[in-house]
């Protein structure tokens, strides 16, 4: 297992040669990337920050639970901080297990924990020039200017 | 003198992220009573944030989330944790 938090492009075949096992029959890799519109909005950009130790400390309980639950301790996680463009990627998680269905739950499991738990913040950056926090339920959003100071639309 | 102990202040460093951190800087001062909890805490912060557009946080100690009765104690390393958007 490993988590890591980086500055630098994600590169997506090193994790899956990773957790490339002899004993693996399924490996499954989910990259989450940068779209190019956010509820109608068109988006240029991501900022991406973390509480740094926390956000990694909270990563290795998920592994843990994952490596628990699911029986395999082959899974790693990198996740981006910095300003992403559209398309890079932010996450990238790769899982090996025995049997497909462990990598697939185990996958799962990861991603959606990550995304209620993990102290990791995005501020999206929009085609028209305002910026705006984000959070994964998908509303709460706090406009952070260069054009207003106001909660956005 | 004759003041319970449970009355002393202590000024608590609290990390701020995101949106709270463009509101207030990087880390707030906080003088809170001893044996403060973390309700009290969000008390104390929801006052100075009143009239700006902040996501209500979540509170972590010692790099764990932290529930609203949880005492705070002097050296702990306290964080507000606006919604969090990672993946």
């Amino acid at each position: 297992m490993r988590a890591a938090l980086v500055t630098r492009p994600l590169d997506v075949a090193a994790l899956v040669a990773e957790v490339a096992h002899p004993g693996t029959g399924a490996t499954t890799l989910f990259v989450g990337t940068v779209r190019d519109q956010h509820e109608g909005r068109a988006v240029s950009g991501i900022d991406y920050e973390a509480y740094g130790p926390m956000a990694l400390r909270e990563l290795e309980t998920i592994l843990a639970e994952a490596a628990e639950r699911f029986a395999t301790d082959r899974i790693v996680v990198e996740h981006r901080l910095g300003t992403l463009a559209v398309t890079e990627a932010s996450i990238a998680i790769a899982v090996a297990a025995p049997r497909r269905v462990a990598a697939l739950e185990a996958q799962r499991y990861v991603i959606e924990a990550v995304k209620a738990r993990v102290p990791i913040f995005k501020r999206e950056h929009y085609v028209d020039g305002t910026r705006a926090w984000v959070d994964n339920r998908g509303g709460s959003v706090v406009a952070t200017s260069p054009t207003s100071s106001a909660v956005a639309p | 003198m004759g003041v319970p102990q449970r009355c002393r202040a202590m000024t608590t460093t609290v990390l701020l992220f995101a949106s709270w951190a463009d509101a207030f800087g990087p880390s707030l001062a906080v003088e809170l009573p001893e044996g403060a909890s973390v309700a009290d805490l969000l008390d104390v912060i929801g006052s100075r944030a009143a009239g700006r557009p902040l996501p209500k946080p979540m509170v972590a100690v010692n790099q764990r989330y932290a529930t609203p009765d949880q005492v705070i104690q002097v050296g702990d390393e306290v964080a507000i944790i606006p919604p969090v958007a990672g993946g």
